[in-house]
């Protein structure tokens, strides 16, 4: 009877490359290759930035073959729990939100979220200052800052990338605003280059491509630069719930990689500043 | 517009713009034929004689003619693998991970959209075969296989084409959706490029020329095969 | 597919609804004007005016909506100058305005196609009875081409109707919180795609079935009652979903 075999041969065609036995010593790692400098395409339509360099460092220091894939942003939780790929290394911030479905490594890098405007925005003039705010402990000074930034955005179109922690801060923080919500950061740079929205949110790393670019002299930072509390712990690698193996043995190549100072000189080659997360 | 953008090389993006038709062609091919299998296959059973059959085709017709595509593409993407694991931990007691690749799962999803339009081209066609002629074919004493294969089916491809002809043309435009869960064909490609470069009207404007050239192209093709197809046909 | 889902979830898609609606509406209602003024321009005896419509109609039909919107919202960015100008800027600054310019002319191409077939079913001996009993063109118009060039097109536009409910969701890629954008809003949050997404296509589905029963119902006041008159119809229903 020939059908079991057949059977056999199909699940085999679906299984494969999929079903990495559970040793880890191959590894599909996803990005998004939209979100520069952490993660970019060239035109030589190679991934590039700082995540591809470390992604290579890890998978040496955990003795695996990695395989890297690029996937949207807004799919790339829903894709790791449905098993395309088995880590997430997208500039992704370790949340609550994001803990109740997936787990994560520690941190290996952490960057504030700062807000850009184009500098004839009428914020210019309050000149806020470009304090730094932990969210996790906010003084009663930097609640005014929160709070004046609230007053000087009311009425204003605000953009911001779907499913970040930054979305979140302006759904929680503030009020009276017109959110626009952007698939990636660069539609999001586009549209405020257009000059479609007043302002807009984004980790401060993020925002590079515009401010160095050609148009960058045309906008400018807004007030401070947030961390901490809902903007979560830091970036880290997203993984599977159960797959707990996995998340030691990235917990273990990063915490090497912080020490042995690889991180920071990585960063400061891709963002031009040292973001590597406290070791 | 900076046209140097479109350089061939590392240097710029006319060699991934190419790639990303030569995906457009390969996903819109798959999808047709998987079509073209899922059409013949709905037809036979709307014109069955079976009730519960001819309820499942039209079941299926109208709920994917009714929702939107990128919907479709959307749920397969997120809830095809999950369902896949589902059946194969119930039936091979496999617990492991499997999921389809983007480029099957967008075959699939566009391939089911043109399933369910050339269903309705193929029974159309079907139903235009003069009853006279089956009945001839019986008259000069024709198997049922030799009448199905002699008169039904020359006919109906005849018949097919045209509406086929409509069907690939929005398969191919179709494959545009496939780049919001990530396959790099025309649309992503133009989509990276543009927020690369900046230059979001050069990419679109490319990728819009690359589509109207792949579906200028392909109803010449049709064209061709329909004189084919009707050669020796008297004009009425 | 838990019902609980549909609890949570249903309210907040419902309320992209209206947005749906008055996207589609007013895409349906610019574009049914634009397609009339095509259909005329290609039935035109000046080849300068049918050539320029039939050029129109081409690249519109010939190129995917989801490229035709990107080139209008963001393409339009990158002549942000130049558009303000002219004054147009305030205009394609608007999601909204980019997203029914789109959809108006993708519809009023192929809606102009679909008016052309009509106008173009009129029988000839129809025409020269009305003139012969001394009909202006206006009454000709009114009495004979219109009422059966509406009658022939009504299936075939019954369908353009449920192809732009289905390409109004490509709006939700321009920020636009219609059902679909609201749908991606809520697994942003929630992570729960599949639910979430089977609702939403029920609600399509749903707009959708209205939609072809209000159809059917029109054609079936505005049809002949004779036997051969509605199998003529069914015909006529069978070729529309093929008129894509």
């Amino acid at each position: 009877m020939p059908t079991p075999r057949y059977l056999a041969l199909a699940a085999g065609l679906l299984f494969a490359g999929s079903a990495t036995a559970q040793d880890w010593s191959t590894i599909r790692i996803a990005t998004e290759g939209a979100y520069a400098p952490w993660n970019f395409t060239t035109a030589a339509g190679e991934l590039a930035g700082f995540e591809l360099d470390l992604a290579a460092d890890l998978c040496a220091r955990m003795e695996a073959e990695c395989e890297i894939v690029s996937q949207a942003w807004d799919g790339i939780i829903p894709a790791l729990q449905a098993g395309r790929y088995d880590a997430i290394m997208a500039g992704m911030s370790i949340t609550d939100a994001r803990r109740e479905v997936i787990d994560f490594s520690r941190s290996y890098a952490t960057t504030p979220a700062i807000f850009v405007a184009p500098k004839d925005s009428a914020l210019a003039a309050a000149e806020l200052p470009e304090i730094r705010i932990d969210m996790s402990d906010v003084t009663d000074e930097q609640q005014a800052v929160i709070e004046q930034l609230r007053d000087l955005t009311a009425g204003m179109i605000v953009g911001v990338q779907t499913a970040t922690i930054h979305e979140n801060f302006l759904r929680e923080y503030m009020t009276d605003i017109d959110i626009r919500t952007y698939d990636t950061q660069e539609n999001l740079d586009l549209d405020l280059q257009a000059g479609r929205i007043d302002i807009a949110l984004a980790d401060q790393s993020g925002w590079q491509p515009l401010l160095e670019g050609a148009t960058g002299d045309d906008f400018m930072r807004v007030g401070p630069g947030f961390s901490g509390g809902i903007f979560g712990e830091g970036v880290g690698v997203g993984i599977r719930q159960e797959d707990t193996a996995l998340v030691e043995k990235f917990d273990a190549a990063i915490q090497a990689a912080l020490e042995d100072g690889t991180v920071s000189a990585l960063a400061i080659e891709w963002f031009g500043f040292d973001s590597a997360a406290i070791p | 517009m900076d046209f140097s953008l479109l350089a061939w090389g590392d240097a710029g993006w006319g060699d991934q713009m190419a790639r990303g038709a030569v995906v457009t062609l390969a996903v819109a091919v798959a999808a047709y034929a998987l079509g073209i299998v899922i059409g013949t296959g709905l037809a036979a059973m709307r014109l069955s004689a079976i009730p519960p059959l001819r309820w499942i085709a039209a079941i299926y017709t109208t709920v994917i003619r009714g929702i939107p595509e990128l919907l479709v593409i959307y749920l397969v993407f997120f809830g095809g693998g999950a369902a896949l694991r589902a059946i194969a931990a119930g039936m091979f007691g496999y617990e492991g991970y499997i999921d389809l690749p983007i480029f099957l799962t967008g075959t699939i999803c566009i391939g089911a959209s043109a399933g369910a339009y050339s269903t309705e081209v193929i029974r159309g066609a079907v139903q235009s075969v003069p009853k006279g002629q089956i009945e001839a074919g019986i008259a000069v004493g024709m198997t049922k296989a030799q009448r199905f294969w002699r008169i039904l089916v020359p006919q109906v491809a005849r018949f097919a084409l045209p509406g086929l002809g409509n069907v690939w043309q929005f398969t191919l435009k179709d494959t545009s959706l496939i780049s919001v869960i990530g396959l790099v064909e025309i649309m992503r490609q133009a989509a990276i490029a543009a927020g690369s470069t900046r230059e979001p009207f050069t990419f679109y404007l490319v990728a819009a020329i690359l589509y109207l050239g792949l579906t200028s192209f392909s109803n010449r093709g049709f064209g061709w095969a329909e004189t084919w197809a009707n050669r020796g046909v008297r004009r009425s | 597919m838990d019902f609980a889902a549909l609890v949570r979830y249903g309210p907040e898609l419902a309320s992209g609804l209206p947005q749906t609606l008055l996207l589609v509406g007013q895409s349906l209602a610019l574009g049914f004007v634009l397609a009339l003024v095509i259909a005329l321009m290609r039935l035109s005896a000046n080849p300068l005016v049918s050539g320029f419509a039939y050029g129109f109609v081409y690249v519109f039909r010939s190129t995917p909506l989801l490229v035709q919107i990107f080139l209008i919202y963001y393409g339009s960015g990158q002549f942000r100058p130049f558009l303000q100008d002219i004054g147009l800027w305030v205009f394609f600054r608007d999601a909204w305005f980019c997203a029914v310019l789109a959809l108006t002319l993708n519809t009023g191409a192929y809606t102009s196609e679909i008016i052309r077939g009509g106008i173009q079913s009129v029988p000839f001996g129809q025409l020269e009875a009305g003139r012969a009993v001394g009909m202006s063109p206006l009454q000709l118009f009114r009495r004979i081409t219109f009422p059966i060039a509406i009658r022939q097109a009504l299936p075939a536009y019954g369908n353009e109707i449920i192809l732009m409910v289905k390409a109004s969701s490509l709006a939700s890629t321009i920020t636009i919180l219609e059902i679909t954008g609201i749908a991606k809003k809520i697994i942003a949050a929630t992570f729960q795609p599949v639910e979430v997404f089977i609702i939403a296509g029920a609600f399509y589905l749903l707009m959708n079935f209205v939609v072809t029963q209000a159809i059917r119902y029109a054609e079936y006041r505005l049809s002949p009652k004779s036997p051969a008159a509605r199998a003529r119809a069914e015909e006529r229903r069978q070729k529309a979903i093929l008129a894509r």
